[in-house]
């Protein structure tokens, strides 16, 4: 019986050493003269934090076994006892908690990543793949496709949230020989991989999705948007473009219906306001990324004055899905108004960081506790950060509310792209604010004056009371600027920036007050407001006293030490070299 | 200015001459055209904007707002080897702001600067997308990327001493 060896070979997985894995199984395969098994690579299953992942497979297709953190070292143990001697090694197995991570998420964009191999056509179609693109050119006219996808209720996973339908329909109501399908994969929202994974693991299901609202949109070619920075991403999709060239699954006459739908990439060359579907124009004619009104909107004016249709990734990805199952098995997902699954990124201070696709509607703590195992180092879960720069921070009092749009929207932040970066007790929400406006001010393109000005300013502001600086009046001066930018800025990136300040205030306004009236930090993170101490625990090592750069710290060995604030600079040295936990903040 | 100087600039630039010939005259490329022209150079010199655009008819003016528009581009060169330290939000509420002060204070330079030895570049980046391995770091070189994941000050410190003594340490496992 011949095994299949899937190594995973995600962005996370090559940078935990799969790569290094992958070549000792193919070494020791060929060493050991294991003549039944094969070593294949496939995508980011989405358990980063056990990286680097091997899956075996039987010839049948059933998972045998699923190993975890194999490193390099490892893989000699997987060689000898499983593929020889069809032994388990117990020891790397996934544990049935880490198996759960998987079992409780519902797998629709998703459905291939990890699974199948995204440098391999075959495999895609194996998995039913390009079977929705000839259902839709085969026996649905343009109208239906459009149909089927307002039955699904499938909406923008980019960040808006705006129904596909609507702006497909639009596209193809739009009079033009000429029209244009775009794939936004410039994927920047800081916390955000899910693109990422999805052009890594499954490309062919976003080239399909995209040949699809081609044809519904009487588009004839597609461009893919995609980071410089995802080197990995824009190599498979390069190749997936050229197997569904060669296999006929684009090019001329796509299964003799007469549809011709080519696709070309363009490497975004980093610009968080990219994001915005006419800077996003703007930059694939080669100028600066700068956003223009609407209307006319990109749908009647687009790429070169033409009609085009922009959509995030992974709304492509759900679009096959759709078409194979009909709208009716999407919306059979998620809620009345966001219907179907969404992936999110679970990271920051979180055990079990990675990618899960979930129904819309789970509670925010199904999620950060269910899946994502809670907050690492036994610390307090104090908020989630959804949305990025344009979204805002949860309170951990709020963590039963439904993800989706609509009650996502009434906390203040937005589902966004589906970032869900989780805090502690140890983050400084007046920082974090402080952390997402200097990520503004930096991505403003500069075109309005709130947005550039504004944000700089609202900027200082926040410095300043970090540096305990704050002085009375900030906090509503911080409001009042927010919604003036939220005003007088004329694209989404200005309209949602003073959002992380408005959620933080909201929700931690004792915490600014604490930072302005009684300078202190309440997590004790900003280091101006903070003092360092030595508490009882100190056995007297005097190792702190040895690390300290500025002599402040004095003691008699096996005596308890004492730190001289006036002379400590606090760099924090002590804490890291005190292996007693004596060194505090305060 | 109808001299066309097209000869004499190709022979200053031989490298970029395949890069000209596919994008020059395609309306639209400029970016492309930047993004190539910095894979064989390294950078984006004066001499070479000039180069563009004498090549492709843009004003240099139009190029440099291009340039410095986006985070890719560069106008200076970059070390053997350029240190990209994420600053994105998982990185940065595990602590990166504190590394990003000990690769600055390691290697003696600023965000964006060379060492003098032209060994290492510091360059903040806004998100390598890999968040749950926050908070990471990706090393360029000749060879390719490496990234570094769950960094630690003292991992940091080894990282960058193997890379410097000419053994680079390889990407942090689990």
């Amino acid at each position: 019986m011949s095994l299949r060896v899937v190594v995973g070979e995600g962005s996370c997985g090559i940078a935990s050493g799969a790569k290094k894995t992958e070549a000792a199984l193919r070494r020791l395969i060929g060493e050991e003269g294991v003549a039944d098994a094969s070593v294949e690579i496939a995508g980011c299953i989405g358990n980063c934090y056990l990286e680097p992942i091997v899956d075996v497979y039987e010839e049948g297709g059933a998972l045998e076994a699923r190993y975890v953190n194999v490193a390099e070292g490892k893989a000699e143990e997987i060689v000898r006892r499983h593929l020889r001697r069809g032994e388990i090694c117990e020891e790397l197995l996934i544990s049935d908690e880490d198996a759960d991570f998987l079992a409780l998420q519902e797998r629709i964009v998703l459905r291939n990543a990890g699974r199948i191999n995204p440098e391999a056509i075959g495999e895609y179609v194996k998995a039913g793949g390009y079977e929705a693109l000839k259902k839709a050119l085969m026996s649905m006219a343009p109208e239906d496709v459009i149909d089927e996808l307002k039955a699904a209720g499938l909406r923008g996973r980019g960040g808006a949230g705006f129904p596909t339908w609507f702006k497909w329909d639009a596209a193809r109501r739009s009079a033009g020989a000429v029209k244009y399908m775009v794939c936004n994969a410039d994927e920047r929202d800081p916390g955000a991989f899910m693109d990422r994974a999805v052009l890594e693991g499954d490309p062919h299901s976003v080239l399909e999705g995209m040949a699809i609202g081609g044809y519904a949109t009487s588009a004839g070619t597609g461009v893919i948007y995609v980071r410089a920075e995802y080197p990995l991403a824009i190599k498979r999709l390069e190749k997936a473009i050229g197997q569904a060239e060669e296999a006929g699954y684009l090019g001329k006459n796509i299964f003799g219906s007469g549809f011709d739908f080519s696709i070309r990439i363009k490497a975004g060359a980093g610009a968080f306001v990219c994001g915005e579907e006419t800077a996003l124009i703007a930059s694939l004619e080669g100028e600066r990324g700068m956003p223009r009104l609407k209307p006319p909107f990109p749908a009647q004016k687009g790429y070169w004055n033409r009609p085009t249709n922009i959509n995030n990734v992974e709304t492509f990805a759900n679009v096959p899905f759709i078409i194979a199952h009909g709208g009716g098995a999407f919306a059979a997902y998620g809620t009345e108004k966001s219907s179907g699954t969404k992936v999110f990124a679970l990271a920051g201070k979180i055990k079990k960081g990675g990618l899960v696709e979930v129904q819309m509607g789970l509670p925010l703590e199904r999620i950060i506790f269910g899946l994502g195992g809670g907050v690492k180092n036994g610390k307090a879960f104090k908020a989630v950060q959804l949305g990025g720069p344009s979204g805002g921070c949860v309170p951990a009092a709020l963590a039963g509310t439904p993800v989706d749009y609509e009650n996502i929207t009434k906390t203040g932040a937005i589902v966004g792209s589906g970032g869900m970066v989780v805090m502690d007790e140890d983050t400084c929400m007046v920082d974090m604010a402080r952390y997402f406006l200097d990520f503004t001010r930096k991505e403003s393109c500069g075109k309005c004056n709130y947005c550039r000005v504004g944000t700089k300013r609202m900027l200082e502001i926040l410095e300043r009371i970090t540096q305990g600086l704050g002085a009375d009046g900030d906090i509503e001066l911080l409001e009042e600027l927010a919604g003036k930018i939220k005003d007088g800025a004329m694209c989404g990136l200005g309209q949602t920036a003073p959002n992380p300040v408005l959620t933080t205030i909201r929700y931690f306004r004792a915490e600014y007050e604490d930072h302005i009236y009684r300078k202190h930090c309440t997590a004790h993170y900003c280091k101006a407001l903070i003092a360092y101490g030595i508490s009882k625990a100190c056995v007297g090592c005097t190792k702190c006293a040895r690390v300290c750069p500025a002599g402040a710290i004095a003691g008699k060995v096996k005596e308890r030490h004492a730190i001289d604030g006036e002379k400590c600079v606090k760099c924090g040295r002590c804490e890291e070299a005190c292996s007693f936990g004596a060194v505090f903040r305060d | 200015m109808n001299n066309c100087k097209c000869s004499g600039e190709a022979a200053r630039f031989p490298q970029l001459e395949p890069i000209m010939a596919k994008y020059a005259g395609e309306p639209g490329s400029l970016i492309t055209i930047l993004q190539k022209t910095q894979d064989a150079l390294g950078y984006l010199s004066e001499d070479a904007i000039a180069h563009i655009a004498d090549r492709t008819g843009v004003a240099p003016a139009k190029i440099y707002g291009v340039v410095t528009f986006y985070t890719q581009f560069r106008m200076k060169p970059v070390g053997k080897y350029l240190i990209m330290l994420c600053m994105g939000t998982a990185c940065h509420v595990n602590g990166a702001a504190e590394l990003a002060v000990a690769v600055s204070e390691r290697l003696g330079i600023a965000d964006g600067e060379t060492t003098p030895d032209g060994l290492f570049t510091l360059n903040i980046v806004a998100c390598l997308g890999c968040c749950s391995l926050a908070p990471v770091m990706m090393v360029r070189t000749q060879a390719g990327d490496e990234t570094y994941g769950n960094l630690t000050k003292t991992r940091i410190a080894e990282i960058l001493g193997e890379i410097a003594g000419g053994a680079p340490a390889e990407g942090v496992g689990a």
